[in-house]
């Protein structure tokens, strides 16, 4: 069992974090976890178990009935809106729905990430065809998301993910609408990603992505993490 | 930077102004139907207005002379009427030019002009028609009259025919007032209507994009930055929505002018258009740029509370 600190070697620490959302739902209960910078870790659990509701409270997408969460030393729910924003820059976020702008092109939506950081315009021209590159979306940088497959539309919200380079990649359930082939290679990107020096925090139901990873799996039942191994395997 | 940011936001204002066809026609359309009314709204303020203004024109007061009063009296009464700010004007009719107007009058009644020929003198005084700038005035300027002296003390006012025609003069002025308070409610009710239904309108486009805005967010972006193409869209369907209902008056007004002419008398719609162009213009395209920009901006606020 990884022991859950908070150090200096950590970069986002849980601290005994609650969520209610009414008296009879209990989202998470009582959760303290600690993630070491440039870690790959896995989240585990049945639909419900809290594991999205984990990342909301990182992104500060809401807020903790009790507890805190601290990202390096900053107490994220104490940050004010302006504050939250910048923050969030530092995070690079993907999603099982792609969640990408369907009135922008490739390019585009890669290019309003950066330009939401205020980079200027000749950094993004030459950032954004070379992460398009990386992602093997090269060939489709005109394209819009609509033109795009399950796996292009996923590789494409990735790209978006670590174009500002985020000391951070939270990835939730990412291969939840994609076929083996897919998973497969989305899983090899973020494993990419994570040997470049990104944290990367994945949810998943797959256990052929969590086992051929063999990094830590965290597994959460009912808002509580009942199980926190170093190289696990998908056990629920 | 923040040259750089508006310069980014208006380029996406207008791409998605021109990208999200179908909501873009949607909304300019609604817009435009609802600015057609906030036009028509003037239109017809303008013809109720040249049509009150016309009866009112048609109320005067006339005020008799002694047939022995000093023509240098009624100059000078007629002047210091000219100079009370309820007066809009003041006609003088000599006792020559009443006897002349009296005679054209009855040119075929013989019976009538052998009598003048049989009177020594003219029997008519001379007159004044005064018309007030208020209906309401005219009871206040024919008090004032009927106590009026000549400098000598002498009473030269024979008769003011208000009192005659107080209660016709008073049932027109209420039914002015009426008319007027119930038009301006009228315009009042159409305008908020118009308002919400803009407003809604536009809450519904931005809604089909209530995601974009979360994801926008979410990857780190300020909320003058997402707000902004919204912004600058709504301000550009309301413009675009001006410009259209601006050039549906023109036949619409075309088609209206004899029909508005015949029926209120005197007050041709297109004429106003035409005249007027420069002011509907700039109400139209601001009501549009305002309500437009406006109610995107309270719109997307919902969305931005991630």
């Amino acid at each position: 069992m990884k022991e859950n600190l908070k150090n200096d070697k950590n970069i986002i620490h849980f601290d005994n974090v609650k969520k209610m959302y009414s008296e009879n739902a209990m989202a998470l209960d009582g959760v303290t976890l600690s993630i070491g910078k440039n870690e790959f870790v896995s989240i585990v659990g049945h639909s419900g178990a809290g594991k999205t509701t984990l990342l909301k409270m990182l992104l500060a997408e809401e807020k903790p009935t009790d507890g805190k969460v601290y990202f390096d030393t900053t107490d994220v729910h104490s940050l004010n809106r302006k504050d939250i924003t910048q923050f969030r820059r530092k995070i690079g976020t993907v999603f099982q729905d792609f969640r990408l702008i369907p009135g922008k092109t490739a390019y585009e939506n890669v290019a309003f990430a950066m330009e939401a950081c205020g980079r200027d315009d000749r950094e993004i021209e030459l950032d954004v065809p070379h992460v398009l590159d990386l992602v093997d979306l090269g060939n489709k940088i005109w394209n819009f998301p609509s033109e795009l497959s399950g796996g292009e539309k996923q590789r494409l919200a990735i790209a978006r993910a670590i174009v500002n380079q985020p000391e951070v990649l939270i990835a939730d359930e990412p291969t939840g609408n994609l076929d083996p082939i897919n998973t497969y290679e989305i899983a090899q990107i973020l494993k990419k990603i994570n040997d470049i020096g990104t944290t990367v925090i994945l949810t998943t139901h797959n256990k052929g992505v969590i086992d051929s990873l063999n990094n830590r799996v965290i597994t959460m039942e009912n808002g509580k993490i009942i199980r926190d191994n170093e190289n696990g395997k998908y056990v629920i | 930077m923040f040259w750089m940011n508006t310069k980014r936001i208006v380029k996406y204002g207008f791409i998605n102004f021109w990208r999200n066809g179908f909501v873009t026609l949607a909304s300019i359309l609604v817009m435009t139907v609802t600015l057609f009314v906030i036009g028509s709204l003037i239109f017809v303020g303008a013809i109720l207005d040249s049509s009150l203004g016309q009866i009112k024109n048609k109320v005067d007061i006339n005020v008799y002379f002694v047939t022995t009063a000093p023509e240098e009296d009624i100059i000078s009464l007629k002047s210091s009427l000219e100079q009370l700010p309820e007066i809009s004007s003041v006609e003088y009719v000599s006792r020559e030019q009443s006897i002349e107007e009296f005679k054209t009058r009855h040119e075929n009644d013989q019976l009538i002009l052998q009598a003048l020929q049989e009177l020594d003198d003219n029997p008519l005084g001379a007159h004044f028609n005064i018309r007030a700038k208020e209906t309401s005035q005219y009871e206040s300027i024919a008090t004032f009259l009927e106590n009026y002296q000549a400098s000598g003390g002498t009473p030269i006012v024979d008769k003011v025919n208000f009192f005659q025609n107080k209660v016709a003069i008073d049932k027109l002025s209420s039914v002015i007032s009426s008319v007027d308070k119930l038009s301006f409610g009228v315009i009042v009710v159409f305008m908020i209507i118009s308002i919400l239904i803009i407003f809604n309108t536009i809450r519904l486009a931005i809604y089909t994009s209530r995601e974009e805005i979360s994801v926008m967010k979410l990857v780190g972006a300020g909320n003058f930055y997402v707000r902004g193409p919204f912004v600058i869209e709504g301000i550009m369907y309301g413009v675009s929505s001006a410009l259209i209902a601006l050039v549906l008056f023109y036949p619409v007004t075309i088609w209206m002018a004899p029909l508005t002419e015949n029926f209120f008398g005197g007050a041709n719609v297109f004429n106003y258009y035409v005249n007027n162009f420069a002011q509907i213009f700039v109400v139209l395209v601001l009501s549009g740029v305002f309500l437009g920009g406006v109610s995107s901006y309270l719109a997307v606020k919902k969305y931005l509370k991630i």
